[in-house]
This record gives structure tokens, C-alpha cells and sequence, in this order.
């Protein structure tokens, strides 16, 4: 992935939020302070709210940010900044009760070729990075990067590894992956700078399904092995 | 039906995008220069958003099958149809076996092949954009290659023979340019222009950026002296759109266009206006490009010629068309 979720970085340690306009239709709500899943339950509660403005056309999710596309220009930016404030500032945290999957793994073998780096890097046997890979239960955070990738929160901090600095030139898509504090599974087959650790069947995205995406925000993801291959 | 005879990489079937997916990690596609694509559809009294095909690699060569009034639009190319040279931004009509060859271009860089009732290919998530990176979209969600044969709806048009003034014509650049390989653009400060130096934050304003080979439809690389940081900085992940100018940590800068991912890690420095990005859509590797600072409510004004500019051509087309039927003695919206 060309993008990754920057976790546990203290940008903006200022209690207000930070709202920019990024060109003339677009407008970016910044949370304040260090990344929860708190502050990304009340970035989820804003996106709820912001989607029923008559003037929003599209909603990114990012990662406690929202930004918001609207269909024209807004009069006053500084009315929509006002509002968005009194937004966060009031409502409550969304608890999304999303789907439970539970996603068979292959773990190691050629698709999951950087098991090892994982290994290297957390001091940890292959058996133990996979026993805590599927010992965790993930939240979906954001969706992006590629269509249908879900960025999954809940990474046991023992087995995070750093993106590779020369990424796989064509990995597959539905290789089972981590990236620094982030997990994932590839949603197209390409290049990739996250570590592959095993691989999975299922395919998270197909333009012709309603919807199109197999994760929404808020689901929670299981890994179990199907198969070790050391 | 038109059959592509030739054309090498990159020429893809594009509408006006994709909006609404983005949360889903869906790129809105769409034709890099909407401008053209626009004028095109207008020229022939198509829908506004009808599919065209959208040109990034010369020579392009197609046969019409079946009778079909085309323009193409976005560039000055040589055109030609079975040999007989064919203007750019003019309508004509092309009897079925006939064929239109268009040549590099001499100015601009992305040409629209537009056709009275568009080009037909599924709608898949409410367009028919090719989405290159997703491989859906489009035909078969890839680019065009030699044998392809594209469906057109649309009857050719009883009255051909018009055009349209060129958008580089009818609307005046920021700065009137002195030399044509400089391409002027306005931009707005975006969320993390203070975190530049001074010194970087005046630099983006009057440096002549070049063009890098390593610029596409997902966005443009630009080259100069790079821009710094007060002190590094860890973004998380934010939506991107079209326009955005991201700097990567060798500092040099990063326009994102149309098939730029949905999501960014980079610091944000500016954002070119939309009203501008046609020009950027038009720019040819190599060209340098200026950046002129401007504020939202001059951004949003400058949306306000290219209106003009189109809702005058929709004015002139009803009044051609009908004039020109007046005279040929036929009756309105009769068909040839």
C-alpha cells in the first residue's frame, strides 16, 4: 500500500479540532490529539451526521479525520467549520455493532513469504507471530487505499512491523498482511509494501455486489489457520 | 460500432467519474480534463456525463461501422478522416467503413474521441470510467487495444459542420503566458502549508516546476528544489482528491488527479482549484508549471468563465443546429 495508518502519533496535542478546506469543495475535520478507537467511534458519529447534510456528495473516512466533498462550493466554510464543532463536541461515540468474520489463513508458504521478517523483527518464533496474528480480534478503521481494503485495528504491538522499504512487485490479492501497527488483507493483486504472512481465498471487493465492499467500517475480522507452512 | 484499428498503451474509455465510492477505497476515475469531455458532449447534444474515449497515446486510429457524428476535443492534433484533414473541437460526420486517424498532438496532451450518443459500456457503480487500478469499468476495466469494438446508442446528427472555440482559447490563464511551455495554475494553500519553512512556502509559489516522466492519470510528479518541513511530521491517513499537492519526504512536490488513490499519508501543501485542472490535464511532461496562490473565494469565482463558457456554447449549438435546419428546409429534431 502506498498510504498507511499512522498509529500512536501525537500531532496535534491541542484540545480543538483542525479543519482546512482542501481546494473549494472539499473540507477535512481533524481530531485532536492521539489516535483511540474513542476519537474514531466519534469520527464515525460525525461521518453519521455530516452524510445527512443536503450539501455533502461523498464522505472519506480517514484515520480520525473525516473529510467531506460537497456537490458545490459552500457558501460559508466557516458555517459548515462551526457546525462540524458543535458536532464533535456533542455527539456521542457510534458503536458500530458490525458483522464478525471469520477468515481461514494459510499461513507462510511462498504467499505469506514475509513471515520471516515478522520473525526477525519481533524476536518471535513463526509459531508464535501466527499464534498472536489470529489470537487478536480486529476492528475495521477506514476503508481506502485500493478499492475495498480495510485498514484493521487491533494488531498485537509484539508481531507490528515496519512497511518493507522495497515493496513485492505483484502480490496477490488476498494476501494476509501487516504494516507497521496496521493488519490487512490485499485487495488487489500489485505492488505492496506491507509484510505478507499468509493468504486467504476470500476477495474483500467486487464492483458487481451490492455492496461492493465485503468490509464496512466497524466490522470485526478473526483470523484462524487453515494451513502452517513453515 | 467503431473497431480500433491501433493504439498503444493507456487510451481508456472515461465519463465524467466515479463520485460516491470513495469510502468504499474507490477512485473516482473520469476524464482528466472534464473541460473537453464537456464541450464534446455538448457539441453533439449528448448527456452531459456520456463516455468518450479518452486519449493519452498517439497515433489512434478507429473505423466507423455504422454511420456516426463524432468530435475530438482536449487538443490541436493532425486528424484525419480516410486522409481528408478533420478540425479539432468541430463536429463531423463519418460514413460507416470511414476512418479517423488522430496524430500526436501539437498542443495539449489528452484528446476526447466523443461520439453523438456516447459510447456504450456497462455502468458499473454508476459510471462508465475505466477504473484502471480496480480492473473494472471501461471496456472490461482496461485500456483499449487494436481489434477492440466499442458500441455506440447514438444516431449520427443531421447537421455537422460546427465547433467550438478552444477552452485555452475562450478563458485567460492567471498569467497571460509568455512562454507556451510554462503552464500557469492557481492553488490553495491546503491543510499543512505552515508546517513548510518560509522559505519552502514561498519556494512552491515561484518555482517553475518541471514535469516528470513519472506522471500519469493517478497524478502528476514535479521537479525542483525540494520543499521542507519545519520539523517531520507523521500524518495518518486522509481522504485525497483531484488537485492536491502532496510532499513526500525528498520534498518534491506530487499533484494527485483523477485516479489517485482515495487515501493519503503525505503532508499537504496546496490544492490547484478545479478550476485550473484542465490546464494541468493538458500539460505535457517536461513543461514547467507556476503556481499562484489564491483564496476560496477567488477559487470559487473561477469556476464562473468556464460556466459562461459552456452555457454560451449550449446556446450556440441550439441556434446552429436549428438555423442550419431553417435553411435545409427540414423540420425540427428531424433525423437524417
Amino acid at each position: 500500500m502506498n498510504t498507511d495508518i499512522k498509529n500512536n502519533v501525537a500531532r496535534d496535542t491541542a484540545a480543538a479540532p483542525a479543519i482546512s478546506m482542501i481546494g473549494t469543495r472539499a473540507m477535512l475535520f481533524e481530531a485532536p490529539g492521539d489516535f483511540t478507537m474513542a476519537h474514531q467511534r466519534r469520527v464515525w458519529a460525525l461521518m453519521d451526521a455530516a452524510g445527512a447534510r443536503p450539501d455533502v456528495q461523498e464522505l472519506i473516512p480517514g484515520v480520525t479525520n473525516l473529510m467531506l466533498i460537497f456537490s458545490a462550493p459552500p457558501d460559508s466554510p466557516q458555517a459548515v467549520a462551526d457546525w462540524l464543532c458543535h458536532a464533535w463536541n456533542t455527539l456521542p461515540e457510534r458503536h458500530i455493532e458490525g458483522r464478525l468474520f471469520e477468515i481461514g489463513v494459510r499461513y507462510g508458504g511462498a504467499l505469506g513469504e514475509d513471515l520471516a521478517a515478522v520473525c526477525a523483527h519481533s524476536g518471535l518464533s513463526a509459531r508464535e507471530v501466527i499464534f498472536i496474528h489470529h489470537g487478536s480480534e480486529y476492528t475495521v478503521c477506514a476503508i481506502g487505499s485500493a478499492p475495498g481494503f480495510g485498514y484493521l485495528h487491533g494488531l498485537d504491538p509484539r508481531i507490528a512491523t515496519p512497511r518493507k522499504t522495497v515493496p513485492s512487485l505483484n502480490m496477490q490479492a488476498g494476501t494476509v498482511i501487516i504494516g507497521g501497527m496496521q493488519a490487512g488483507i490485499s485487495a488487489l493483486t500489485g505492488p505492496n509494501g506491507w509484510n505478507s504472512i499468509g493468504f486467504t481465498d476470500l476477495r474483500v471487493f467486487d464492483p458487481h455486489k451490492q455492496p461492493p465492499a465485503l468490509f464496512a467500517v466497524g466490522d470485526r475480522i478473526r483470523f484462524y489457520p487453515e494451513s502452517i507452512e513453515l | 460500432m467503431i473497431t480500433i484499428l491501433e493504439t498503444s498503451a493507456l487510451n481508456t474509455v472515461q465519463d465524467l467519474g466515479r463520485p460516491g465510492y470513495r469510502n468504499l477505497g474507490v477512485g473516482t476515475s473520469g476524464a482528466m480534463d472534464a473541460l473537453a469531455l464537456q464541450v464534446g458532449n455538448i457539441l453533439l447534444g449528448n448527456q452531459i456525463n456520456d463516455a468518450c474515449i479518452e486519449l493519452q497515446t498517439y497515433p489512434f486510429v478507429l473505423r466507423f461501422d455504422a454511420p456516426a457524428t463524432f468530435a475530438v476535443t482536449g487538443i490541436d492534433a493532425a486528424i484525419e478522416l480516410d486522409g481528408r484533414t478533420v478540425l479539432p473541437w468541430m463536429v463531423e460526420t463519418a460514413a460507416p467503413g470511414q476512418v479517423l486517424r488522430v496524430g500526436p498532438p501539437k498542443s495539449g496532451a489528452r484528446g476526447y474521441i466523443c461520439l453523438a450518443g456516447g459510447i456504450e459500456v456497462p455502468v458499473v457503480l454508476g459510471s462508465r470510467s475505466t477504473q484502471l487500478r480496480g480492473s473494472f469499468g471501461g471496456l472490461d476495466g482496461r485500456p483499449l487495444e487494436a481489434g477492440d469494438t466499442l458500441k455506440t446508442t447514438g444516431a449520427a446528427l443531421d447537421v455537422a459542420g460546427y465547433g467550438a472555440l478552444p477552452p485555452a482559447a475562450a478563458l485567460d490563464a492567471v498569467v497571460a503566458a509568455e512562454d507556451s511551455k510554462i503552464i500557469h495554475l492557481r492553488a490553495m494553500p491546503a491543510t499543512d502549508y505552515a508546517l513548510f519553512t518560509p522559505e519552502s512556502q514561498q519556494r512552491l509559489w515561484d518555482t517553475a516546476w518541471r514535469i516528470t516522466p513519472q506522471s500519469n492519470r493517478v497524478g502528476y510528479r514535479l521537479s525542483g528544489a525540494p520543499l521542507e518541513l519545519r520539523h517531520r511530521v507523521e500524518l495518518r491517513s486522509y481522504g485525497v482528491i483531484a488537485g492536491i499537492v502532496q510532499v513526500p519526504p525528498a520534498g518534491e512536490p506530487i499533484v494527485q488527479l483523477a485516479d489517485a488513490n482515495t487515501v493519503g499519508g503525505y503532508p499537504r501543501i496546496a490544492t490547484v482549484i478545479e478550476a485550473d485542472l484542465w490546464r494541468l490535464a493538458q500539460a505535457r511532461i517536461g513543461m514547467r508549471i507556476r503556481l499562484h496562490e489564491c483564496s476560496f473565494t477567488e477559487g470559487v469565482a473561477a469556476m464562473q468563465p468556464i460556466n459562461t463558457y459552456l452555457d454560451d456554447l449550449r446556446m450556440m449549438v441550439a441556434r446552429y443546429r436549428s438555423s442550419a435546419r431553417c435553411r435545409a428546409g427540414m423540420k425540427s429534431g428531424a433525423k437524417a
